[in-house]
């Protein structure tokens, strides 16, 4: 049996049900994941390095070749959603 | 950027996207599989695997001048981000000597901050000049 899924501008996703996998490792094991401030106005953006699709080619772009020039970078939630 | 691959990127404009803007997207569709740029810019959502609408002015030394973050469902305003990359060239270019005031557009008058200025911006600008 499948429930209709509602379709909205946030991509849909899943994830496991129930009780939480048996992990065998221990919790001390676990990596843990840093918090990470919002970015601050003034200061460096984050330099980085993304394939991507450009004007029919496949792409490698790496942020800090742009300097001499402005930037946006805008990210959205997902291809095909409909904002 | 979002997190879908370069491929998905590619069937979006070929499928969709050039059949709004002619010619396809100009830029770069970038992929952020996994969110960890995302991550470093403080725009992935870890409970929905997602990237919120983030979008960030980065000037020609690679400062970030000024950033915008929207949940899904709210489109951004293109005109009022293409109004801040002009104020923040004005600025630049003037080297900080003028400062655009609220509502300023190309066109409208700017300001000049200095000593003569403290206490008499309601001389040099008007309240009806926030507004379009």
């Amino acid at each position: 049996m499948s429930e209709e899924a509602a379709v909205g501008c946030a991509r849909p996703t899943g994830g496991p049900v129930g009780e939480d996998p048996i992990s065998t490792e221990k919790d001390e094991y676990k990596p843990k994941t840093e918090a990470h401030a919002m970015i601050k106005i003034g200061k460096k953006a984050p330099d980085f390095t993304a394939p991507g699709y450009h004007k029919g080619e496949f792409t490698n772009i790496k942020l800090s070749d742009y300097l001499g020039k402005w930037v946006l970078l805008c990210f959205y939630p997902g291809d095909f959603t409909f904002v | 950027m979002s997190i879908d691959s370069m491929f998905t990127h590619k069937m979006w404009d070929d499928d969709e996207l050039s059949k709004m803007v002619d010619g396809g997207i100009p830029y770069p569709m970038l992929s952020d599989a996994g969110g960890k740029v995302g991550t470093v810019y403080g725009v992935y959502d870890e409970d929905n695997g997602v990237e919120a609408r983030g979008r960030f002015i980065i000037d020609p030394d690679g400062v970030v001048q000024g950033y915008e973050v929207l949940t899904p469902p709210v489109g951004r305003n293109v005109n009022e981000t293409i109004r801040q990359v002009q104020a923040f060239q004005l600025v630049r270019e003037t080297k900080g000597a003028e400062a655009t005031p609220s509502g300023w557009r190309p066109g409208k008058a700017t300001l000049k901050p200095g000593i003569d200025l403290v206490g008499k911006v309601w001389q040099a600008w008007k309240t009806d000049q926030a507004f379009d």
